[in-house]
């Protein structure tokens, strides 16, 4: 039997989404719920002085109407400083500041109108640098009162920095003296949205013994567990989460928000089932968001593109609420460099509270946002050099033996060949090193490039587990924590497996639900590390597989267990093929002729816990916070219309140090779809507030997306340089593919364009106002 | 178009089966189908037109069922993706060819293209980019779902 690793094996649930089968939360039916409806803010920044629920109650069919004085909590991933539902003030427009359970959607929803809630509207911050002036209102005045769940996360009493981290290294005025040409740019980058075409939806429901069940469209379901069982003060194990199939998530589902919701409201109506379902236009203003990036950077080189120094500073807009931005802030500084050896180098960066929709995780997690600045930096500062922009990164690609900016000395298995990336990319795009090319009077060829590279942030203690078991036709249940996103990440699961015991992937069935009571603990499906976590997880389970039916097998043949093979679902003695035993024979016991047992069911385990991670030094920013680092290079090609400022997108290419392809096509259409996010995200997605502080773009109709038929000429190689820790030894690549896109988009319309582009998104209307230095009236 | 007031009993051909279905004029297509026919293929996007997830075939064109009134299906043929049957051409295009991630927006455009290809089957690439502009899909790059349905239409 050959190995089904580097196969292109089609998704394990594939027909039931073709089917129209596969259920998404809220498919589950809706007979017997109470429907939750919720009345957020119009007001950005304003006290509440009352709510008055006294008409909505009254409303035929209300059961409840709950608001931030019934559970004064406050909730978080790292810091506590968020309440579900606002109490006393509201921090953005579109926050939840009541819920009603009804008997309807209909009526939870007029009752909702009904609710009077008097407000005094507080001056608002709508930018990191607004909201770092002296006398900018607090957003926070009891920052320092919060829990910190994350010790490392350290809020500034008095002012809106959630955190700060920063990075030294090496010595920035020696390095800045030694520099030939030096640039300075300051980038700016709006808010936009994961928009998963799911939205966020929630039932709950609560027994007479206490027992909470939750069903959400999460990526995290233990996560919800556990911020349920601390905010609420109940046992973790009376809480149950269940997650069918996940719409899109993007990292937009890891944080837990509606679920808190649901549960209240369920409580007020005494454990009755309750479903919590948001429209596209709450999904967009009340949930979270991308957050916002400003920066200021300076990269000085020698005459031949050596970087010798570089400053970073960052200002991360994680809006009202800091969610997981601090550990945002945290990825980027780490990373700030790109995937280059700069010797001296510093970075500070902020997470900064302002009056916008407070921001979660979101694909790359920052990555794409900081890489978009520094790599248009890069491209200036390889024009001032007078090199070819490949070869200048060529020339400061980090290699085995430099230090990352949290100084962990590089190798190959940690962080792969970004040079070899280059140079494969260079050959995939034909490169003559123009990167303009003329077409006619108006229109010009352009190509960017860009390098990406990421390392996961979990914590440090990050876990995940996996069990087998097997049917009665000898074929394998694999059940893990892992939920199906759409990132195929079981099904690379189940590839490894069927690699391991040498046995056929249609042999295999995979959980594609998760609950939280009988799947091991995955700790979340975010940060692509399925295959690494999960991934040591279930070849620990498959080893055990093995070991057990070796053993049964030495019994049965009377030998010692190394003779034993297994293969092909069958287990036999190594020189004689021909004799074996199917594992339907064997998996539950074996009998023999003479009706005598041998052996015992096989329930086989893998578990796996990070290890060898730490906290960063404070003032260096030394420390190792992720196993390892996923590079790439990638460009893109558009056609310029220098009349109009118009353009259209002809390429996108990738190329990867994926460690090794384990499902080709699959692989490649990850990074194909996170190229596509990137490009639309760069080229025209914004979260565009009116003047008072309003979300002006809530919905589909405003806010534009990518659609068929804009879509360029995607291209995705590989190299294969093995993550020695990792099974088969890939790397993470499920959010890599969108990394360096916005900074390719740009990079090709500032060479098409001339204007140097510091912000985004990328449409002819904002290259036209930065060319002609018109700015928005409003 | 008869005139609807109150809580109404309706018939609807949904799958060529005929269902009842209690409503109020209000009411949704998308929202009976998925509450009182246990049809979720049809998925809510956006509730706006906006993005083609709730796609269903009205008498075999593509229409956004969250804009259809449950009581303006009345008299017209329904088919959901449920309705599909499991094996039709674009089914199986739509599996070889990896057009879809998450999964949550391919109810809606295997309903388009199964009309493109019954309707138009010798539609060429920028007419069947005009049909498919009615949906997105946010996982993946398009160029998936463009192979699949170049597959089942004759002349691409
Ligand atoms: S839900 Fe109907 S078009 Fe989006
Ligand atoms: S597959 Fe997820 S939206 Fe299309």
């Amino acid at each position: 039997m050959s190995t089904t690793i580097g196969e292109n094996i089609h998704r394990k649930e594939a027909w039931d989404k073709v089917s129209g089968n596969a259920k998404y939360t809220d498919d589950k039916p809706v007979t017997g719920y109470l429907h939750a409806r919720i009345l957020t803010s119009p007001h950005p920044h304003a006290r509440i002085k009352s709510i008055d629920c006294s008409k909505a109650s009254q409303l035929k069919g209300v059961r409840a109407i709950i608001t931030g004085n019934d559970f004064p909590v406050l909730s978080g991933a790292l810091l506590e400083d968020r309440p579900p539902i606002a109490k006393d003030v509201v921090r953005y427009a579109g926050e939840p500041v009541a819920v009603v359970v009804a008997a309807t959607e209909a009526i939870a929803l007029k009752a909702v109108r009904m609710i009077e809630v008097e407000y005094e509207p507080l001056k608002a911050v709508f930018s990191t640098g607004e909201a770092l002036k002296k006398d900018a209102p607090l957003l926070h005045p009891d920052l320092g009162e919060y829990k910190r769940i994350q010790k490392d996360v350290q809020p500034v009493e008095y002012s809106n920095i959630a955190s700060k981290f920063q990075i030294r290294k090496g010595n920035i005025e020696e390095g800045f003296s030694e520099s030939y040409a030096v640039i300075e740019r300051n980038y700016k980058l709006p808010p936009s949205d994961h928009l998963a075409m799911e939205v966020r939806a929630v039932r709950a429901e609560i027994s007479v013994d206490g027992k909470i069940k939750i069903e959400t469209s999460s990526q995290a379901p233990y996560t919800v567990v556990k911020q349920l069982s601390s905010c609420f003060q109940i046992p973790a194990g009376n809480i149950e989460v269940n997650v069918p199939f996940v719409g899109g998530a993007f990292g937009g589902k890891a944080p837990v928000t509606l679920e808190f919701l649901a549960y209240m409201a369920c409580v007020k109506v005494n454990g009755a089932p309750v479903r919590l379902t948001v429209s596209r236009e709450e999904d967009m203003a009340t949930a979270p968001c991308r957050l916002g990036l400003e920066a200021a950077i300076k990269i000085g080189a020698k005459s031949d593109g050596t970087i010798t120094a570089a400053t970073f500073t960052f200002y991360l807009d994680t809006g009202a609420y800091s969610d997981i931005s601090p550990y945002m802030s945290k990825a980027i500084a780490v990373d700030c460099t790109g995937p280059y050896n700069i010797p001296n180098l510093s970075c500070d960066s902020y997470c900064i509270y302002t009056n916008h929709t407070y921001s979660t995780s979101y694909r790359g997690f920052g990555h794409l946002c900081y890489t978009f600045c520094v790599e248009r930096a890069m491209e200036d500062l390889a024009e001032k050099c007078g090199m070819d922009p490949v070869d200048f990164r060529k020339t400061n690609a980090i290699r085995p033996g430099d230090l990352t900016p949290n100084q962990v000395v590089s190798t190959y298995s940690n962080t792969g060949n970004p040079e070899l990336c280059l140079e494969k990319l260079k050959t995939l795009l034909h490169w003559d090193g123009r990167r303009v090319k003329r077409i006619d009077n108006n229109r010009v060829l352009a190509t960017g490039i860009a390098c990406l590279w990421k390392s996961a942030t979990p914590p440090t203690n990050a876990v995940s587990g996996s069990i087998i078991t097997f049917n009665s036709d000898g074929s394998l249940n694999l059940n893990t924590g892992v939920v199906e996103i759409g990132s195929g990440g079981q099904t690379n699961l189940a590839q490894m497996i069927a690699d391991r015991l040498k046995m056929d992937i249609k042999d295999i069935h995979i959980s594609l639900a998760v609950n939280t009571r009988l799947n091991p603990e995955h700790y979340k499906t975010v940060a692509s590390m399925t295959n690494y976590m999960a991934g040591n997880a279930v070849m620990k389970a498959a080893n055990d597989v093995l070991e057990q039916l070796k053993t049964m097998g030495a019994q049965i043949y009377s030998c010692a267990p190394e003779e034993i093979e297994v293969a092909d679902s069958k287990v036999f003695k190594k020189e004689q093929p021909d004799q074996y035993i199917e594992f339907k024979d064997i998996v539950s016991g074996y009998q023999t002729q003479n009706g005598t047992s041998i052996g015992e069911p096989v329930i086989a385990k893998g578990s796996f816990l990070l290890k060898g991670l730490s906290k960063l030094e404070p003032n260096t920013g030394k420390g190792r916070t992720g196993p390892a680092w996923t590079v790439g290079a990638q460009a893109v090609e558009i056609e310029f219309n220098q009349s109009d400022y118009t353009y259209k997108i002809i390429k996108a290419a990738t190329v990867m140090d994926v460690g090794k392809v384990i499902n080709p096509n699959g692989m490649k259409e990850i990074i194909y779809g996170g190229m596509s996010m990137g490009l639309s995200m760069s080229s025209r997605e914004v979260y565009e507030y009116n003047k008072e502080g309003r979300l002006n773009t809530p919905n589909l109709r405003t806010y534009k997306l990518l659609h068929i038929g804009e879509e360029p000429l995607y291209q995705v190689e590989f190299v294969e340089t093995p993550q020695t820790d990792s099974p088969f030894g890939s790397r993470s690549i499920s959010e890599h593919g969108i990394i360096g896109i916005p900074a390719a988009l740009g990079n090709a319309l500032a060479a098409a364009s001339g204007i140097p582009i510091q912000e985004l998104p990328l449409t002819p209307e904002h290259l036209w106002r930065a060319k002609e230095g018109i700015h928005d009236s409003k | 178009m008869k005139y609807y007031e109150g809580d109404c009993v309706i018939e609807l051909d949904v799958n060529n089966e005929i269902r009842k279905a209690t409503v109020r004029p209000s009411d949704v297509l998308l929202d009976v189908l998925r509450e009182q026919f246990g049809l979720t293929g049809a998925k809510p996007g956006c509730k706006n037109g906006d993005c083609g997830t709730c796609t269903i075939l009205m008498d075999g064109l593509p229409a956004k069922a969250c804009l259809v009134l449950a009581v303006e299906a009345v008299g017209h043929k329904i088919l959901t993706v449920e309705g599909l049957g499991g094996h039709t051409p674009i089914q199986e295009a739509f599996v070889q060819y990896n057009a879809f991630q998450c999964g949550y927006c391919t109810s809606g455009f295997l309903m388009v293209c199964h009309a493109l290809a019954e309707r138009k089957p010798n539609a060429d690439e920028y007419e069947m980019e005009k049909w498919l502009q009615s949906n997105i899909c946010r996982c993946t790059s398009y160029q998936e779902i463009r192979e699949a349905v170049k597959s089942v239409l004759k002349h691409i």
